[in-house]
């Protein structure tokens, strides 16, 4: 288990309060002007050395990210924008981050818009966690009265205004196209990239968008060194990670631990195991909904990292862990998550928008045992027509999961639902049989 | 996206008080010139809260002058986004989380509740008026689950018996206490910490 003062987040159960003062005891604020002093090479080298990934599903390394920024300004300024549309079912770290360690989130914040030369920052809250949004409010308006932000902020020299935008229930603004779109006032449809925000971003000016996270992680590692939170965690897998452990637990929570812990030390020692024991548990999703299911023997060794879950054909994601235990019907469990989908794709890309809605109803049929042996084989086929074929990565955080339960319960699927095609028995009956698949020679071939 | 339903009862007229025009201007401060239209989200939540919880169509209109867009790219953001209510809810707007973490901790027992005592249907008024209720996305809270945002506030760690005791009073006008249910502190494990265990109670 990480040892105590190796965690970042030693507010995250709100022991010790989340005003400046307590905040200030904790370290947060206590050098930032030295920091940024050191230049913006030295911050971006450090973040590059300490190999960050970015805390908000993708892991793209932070420091590079910086980098893509241009080194000067020119006639456009520069934007920086924090992710805090917090909505991936299974995730609720950065609402604790939010609410308990705002001045973390803050000082991050100023540091990256410093190494990024942006004067503006924007944070996208979602619109839920409105009662999180005054408590981070409070926060920004003790740091203004401190000067710890605004005008030479902190004594640094550098100005920095930052603003709370809230958005307003929609799922896809936590893709950052979609968020730039809704900071901009339109429906948050996402963007072509390239180009990247990076170059193009909000208001058409190089921005950098960063998972809450991420950027509030960052004043410790360049106060306690890159080379202490490289040491953490697996090459290339560095650091430290708050995992939410959800679902069939018997003691649910969030907590702090290395990159790269055993998931079952996770959910046995943290989350007070499995409800109704270990040899209950029937699969566990790793990483926030879109990440395809970890079966109980993969599950048995795996450990959380980046690149183990790759391997695995899952992914770490947002570290949102849902245990799913023998007691719930596993296709009824991604009927729900497919449902999930369908109501938030944003509707641009005709694959995701009609292929999520597939999958939706043909999952619910399968969940009552009215779907024919052959869906089954059709509904991998809608999978693998959306992915890939999508403007952002809704697609895929929307197939994959489906994906991942083919892949692990066909067999389960194919038991309740073992029925010969409608086309068979009702190839008389036009209603009832999908005409397109009267017009496939095969189709009438099979029956 | 997700399905709008607006409301055929219309008023004629909507401008924002004196208060929410106040609202709207430190706003608007927010963001460059020239990129006022970044605003448009702030000004329906303004206006939502104005007029008791839901927008008007009328109000779509004052806010397109307001900011000087079209009114149907207003129209588009209010129908895009699910917090925007387009049709009256009650004061008391109670959404129940339902997606996969919460469900299989039993989510659809509260919904039954809710359909027991406010309404048999998603989005109607309860028979005394003042509360309504849906189901909604994930919110959030998937360590908290089930739970429940009523307005503002999270309502969290629920079971039948407790849910069933908040909707009495919500039914009642008052407002419960939020938080959660169980008594536990925020996202710890209950009874059951093994990290900054000497920070505990400090």
């Amino acid at each position: 288990m990480l040892k105590d003062e190796d965690r970042i987040f030693k507010n995250l159960y709100n022991d010790l309060g989340a005003d400046l003062n307590s905040s200030k005891k904790r370290g947060d604020w206590t050098n930032t002007k030295d920091l940024c002093e050191k230049g913006r090479d030295w911050i971006i080298d450090e973040i590059k050395k300490s190999e960050l990934r970015g805390r908000g599903g993708a892991g793209f390394p932070t420091g590079l990210k910086w980098s893509f920024a241009p080194k000067e300004v020119g006639s456009r300024p520069h934007y920086l924008v924090i992710n805090a549309d917090e909505s991936e079912p299974g995730t609720c770290k950065d609402r604790d981050i939010l609410r308990f360690e705002p001045h973390k989130l803050l000082e991050g914040c100023l540091i990256a818009a410093y190494a990024v030369n942006s004067h503006k920052c924007y944070i996208y809250l979602r619109g839920e966690y409105y009662n999180e949004g005054i408590e981070l409010q409070k926060a920004i308006d003790e740091a203004y009265k401190n000067n710890l932000i605004g005008k030479n902020a902190s004594g640094t020299g550098w100005d920095l205004d930052i603003y709370i935008h809230y958005g307003a229930g929609a799922y896809i603004c936590g893709e950052e196209t979609a968020l730039l779109e809704s900071i901009e006032g339109n429906k948050g449809q996402p963007r072509l990239k390239p180009p990247f925000p990076a170059l193009v971003g909000l208001y058409g000016c190089p921005t950098i968008v960063n998972n809450v996270e991420t950027v509030s992680v960052v004043p410790t590692i360049l106060r306690k060194g890159s080379k202490w939170f490289a040491s953490l965690g697996k090459p290339k897998n560095t650091g430290t990670k708050i995992f939410c452990i959800s679902g069939n637990v018997n003691k649910p929570c969030n907590v702090e631990e290395e990159m790269g812990v055993p998931l079952k030390d996770l959910i046995e020692t943290h989350a007070g195991g499995v409800v109704g024991g270990w040899e209950n548990l029937q699969a566990v999703i790793p990483g926030g909904s879109s990440m395809p299911l970890l079966n109980k023997e993969i599950s048995e060794k795996i450990t959380m990292d980046f690149d183990s879950l790759v391997e695995n054909k899952s992914g770490l994601g947002t570290a949102g862990i849902v245990v799913i235990n023998k007691d719930q019907d596993i296709i009824k469990c991604f009927a729900r998550i497919a449902r999930f989908y369908k109501h938030e794709s944003c509707g641009q890309c005709t694959p995701c928008r009609e292929g999520s809605g597939w999958m939706w109803r043909i999952l619910e049929r399968m969940a009552k045992g009215e779907a024919s042996r052959e869906e089954v084989e059709m509904l991998f086929d809608v999978t693998k027509q959306i992915e890939g074929h999508t403007i952002c990565a809704f697609g895929e955080g929307s197939a994959w999961p489906v994906q991942g339960l083919l892949r692990n319960f066909k067999k389960e699927i194919i038991k309740r639902n073992n029925f010969d095609p409608l086309i068979k028995s009702n190839k008389d009956i036009p209603y009832l049989v999908d005409q397109h698949l009267l017009e496939k020679d095969n189709a009438q071939n099979k029956s | 996206m997700s399905l709008k339903k607006i409301s055929k009862d219309q008023p004629d007229k909507f401008e924002f008080d004196q208060q929410s025009l106040e609202a709207a201007k430190k706003i608007l401060s927010n963001y460059p010139k020239g990129k006022e239209k970044s605003a448009v989200m702030a000004l329906l939540y303004i206006a939502q809260r104005q007029n008791n919880n839901w927008i008007p169509l009328s109000a779509i209109k004052y806010i397109a002058k307001f900011l000087n867009m079209p009114y149907i790219k207003v129209y588009e953001v209010a129908t895009f986004y699910s917090m925007y209510n387009l049709s009256p809810v009650g004061n008391f707007h109670v959404q129940i989380c339902t997606t996969t973490p919460c469900m299989i901790r039993g989510a659809y027992k509260i919904v039954d509740v809710c359909k027991k005592k406010i309404s048999e249907k998603e989005n109607v008024l309860s028979e005394n008026g003042n509360c309504s209720w849906t189901e909604v996305e994930c919110l959030g809270a998937c360590i908290n689950a089930p739970m429940m945002q009523i307005n503002n506030d999270y309502y969290e760690d629920l079971d039948i018996r407790q849910s069933e005791k908040i909707i009495d009073e919500v039914l009642l006008g008052k407002k419960p206490k939020p938080g959660s249910y169980r008594g536990r502190i925020n996202s710890e494990p209950e009874n059951n910490r093994k990290t900054l265990l000497d920070l505990k109670n400090a």
